[in-house]
């Protein structure tokens, strides 16, 4: 059924320090919309409650990208047009880039945002996997003020975050630590434009000496939530890559990985391409180095 | 239930506009219904096949997914803004020339894909395109003399802007 306007109230105050006092005022009550990508959706299909939306669309404190020594700031008001732009991500943060691309198409890139994508918490959301391996870190901000924590930590079940009522995403900090490192991120969907993962893997580590010496794998659509594998990870790290290690490491990720059967895929399927794409990246790590 | 209704103003193909409607009634309906623009089309109503694109401040939006209160003080092209009869952009005529339009329903949504790939990239490769209309679904022509009427339009943009050289020199 058609969704019904009429059913929903909506404002815009223009400004974060409105929005955060309607948030304090009445936690909980208020649903904040940017870009519209998800919600507006839901309402064409009828599938949104009615609601009390309030909109960050053009809410200047929250659009921005800031590039400082150590770390590259995206507002969650930034879209994937932004940072897709975004030389300094580019040249930095390459997975981003690449994940911005990914999302929908043009049109919906030039009104998704960060902070949405994040917020929604969807488990295919795509720029989730190259957030976790970068150790990216959210800001939530409320009129009692601002804290930091780690993406890993945001999301803590399906649809469902570590934010208070009365908090809004702020902005995702992305350290500068990785140039060393060796970057991986694919997905996988049934077309590449506007097609949502089926499964996606992130990854960054080093490798010295033929032994993964540092680590990071994040997936999308193998569980509840964008996660990072830690028993992955650990089957990895400290180990020479070799035919062995390969084994172990895709035997860690089939125990680790916990997908489900939906519109999309299976989780059979999910879990064996998981598999294939591990052994692609740790693949691309020997070829690497036999290169080097 | 809420009864309140929102003024919104906007401009659209140049025009200052003032309508009266509800905050999340879409762009979409807003255009078709209440200013009678009916070039702009549905079709998925989900932001999945581009139908209803429109530039809304230089960028490509979907119009099902923009809840009029978020265009308050925007500017907006629709299809009509594109050309007229007698007086074509070089995109429609290219379509018309190329065979890029079957039965239709896609086409303003494609043209205002391209023109917005035009608008920052004048002379994109095929992969390019391909990219910049990805998210304009189209059922009848199998994408290829669209792709065509794309190339197509670059190109006699390409040439006029070098008659113009050559006369200004």
């Amino acid at each position: 059924m058609r969704g019904n306007p009429d059913a929903h109230e909506m404002i815009a105050p223009g400004s974060l320090d409105a929005v955060l006092n309607l948030l304090a005022t009445e936690p909980g009550k208020w649903t904040p919309i940017a870009g519209g990508t998800e919600l507006m959706v839901a309402h064409a299909a009828g599938r949104l409650e009615p609601s009390k939306l309030v909109s960050l669309w053009g809410i200047p404190q929250l659009r921005f990208i800031a590039t400082g020594a150590e770390s590259i700031a995206i507002g969650a008001g930034a879209t994937f047009r932004d940072l897709r732009a975004h030389e300094g991500i580019a040249d930095q943060l390459p997975l981003v880039t690449k994940a911005a691309s990914w999302i929908g198409s043009i049109a919906n890139q030039s009104r998704a945002t960060v902070g949405g994508n994040l917020v929604n918490g969807s488990p295919a959301a795509d720029s989730s996997p190259a957030f976790l391996v970068y150790d990216a870190e959210i800001e939530l901000v409320s009129v009692r003020g601002s804290r930091r924590i780690p993406y890993s930590a945001f999301h803590t079940g399906y649809k469902r975050n570590a934010m208070a009522e009365d908090e809004l995403l702020f902005a995702v900090h992305l350290p500068l630590r990785f140039a060393r490192h060796r970057q991986y991120l694919r997905k996988v969907g049934t077309r590449r434009a506007m097609a949502i993962a089926k499964v996606a893997l992130a990854a960054t580590a080093i490798v010295e000496d033929g032994v993964v010496s540092d680590l990071r794998l994040a997936a999308a659509s193998l569980a509840a939530f964008p996660t990072r594998l830690y028993q992955t990870e650990a089957a990895l790290l400290g180990r020479r890559i070799d035919a062995g290690t390969i084994e172990s490491a895709r035997e860690a990720l089939l125990a680790e990985a916990k997908p489900i059967d939906d519109i999309r895929s299976t989780a059979e399927y999910r879990k064996r391409v998981a598999c294939n794409l591990l052994e692609e990246f740790l693949r691309e790590l020997l070829s690497e180095r036999a290169a080097t | 239930m809420s009864d309140c209704q929102s003024t919104i103003r906007f401009c659209v193909n140049g025009q200052n506009c003032t309508v009266q409607a509800s905050p999340m009634k879409r762009l979409l309906d807003v255009l078709r219904e209440d200013l009678h623009l009916t070039g702009t089309k549905e079709g998925c109503g989900e932001g999945e096949c581009g139908s209803c694109s429109v530039r809304m401040n230089g960028e490509l939006v979907n119009s099902c997914l923009v809840p009029v209160l978020q265009a308050e003080g925007a500017d907006i092209q629709t299809v009509e803004g594109l050309g007229a009869i007698g007086a074509l952009h070089p995109l429609q005529q290219a379509f018309l020339d190329c065979g890029g339009a079957q039965c239709g329903i896609c086409t303003p949504g494609m043209l205002m894909a391209a023109t917005q790939l035009l608008a920052i990239n004048p002379h994109p490769s095929l992969g390019e395109i391909r990219e910049g209309l990805a998210g304009n679904l189209c059922r009848c022509t199998g994408f290829i003399r669209i792709f065509d009427s794309v190339i197509a339009a670059a190109a006699s943009t390409q040439n006029q802007s070098s008659d113009q050289a050559a006369h200004a020199r």
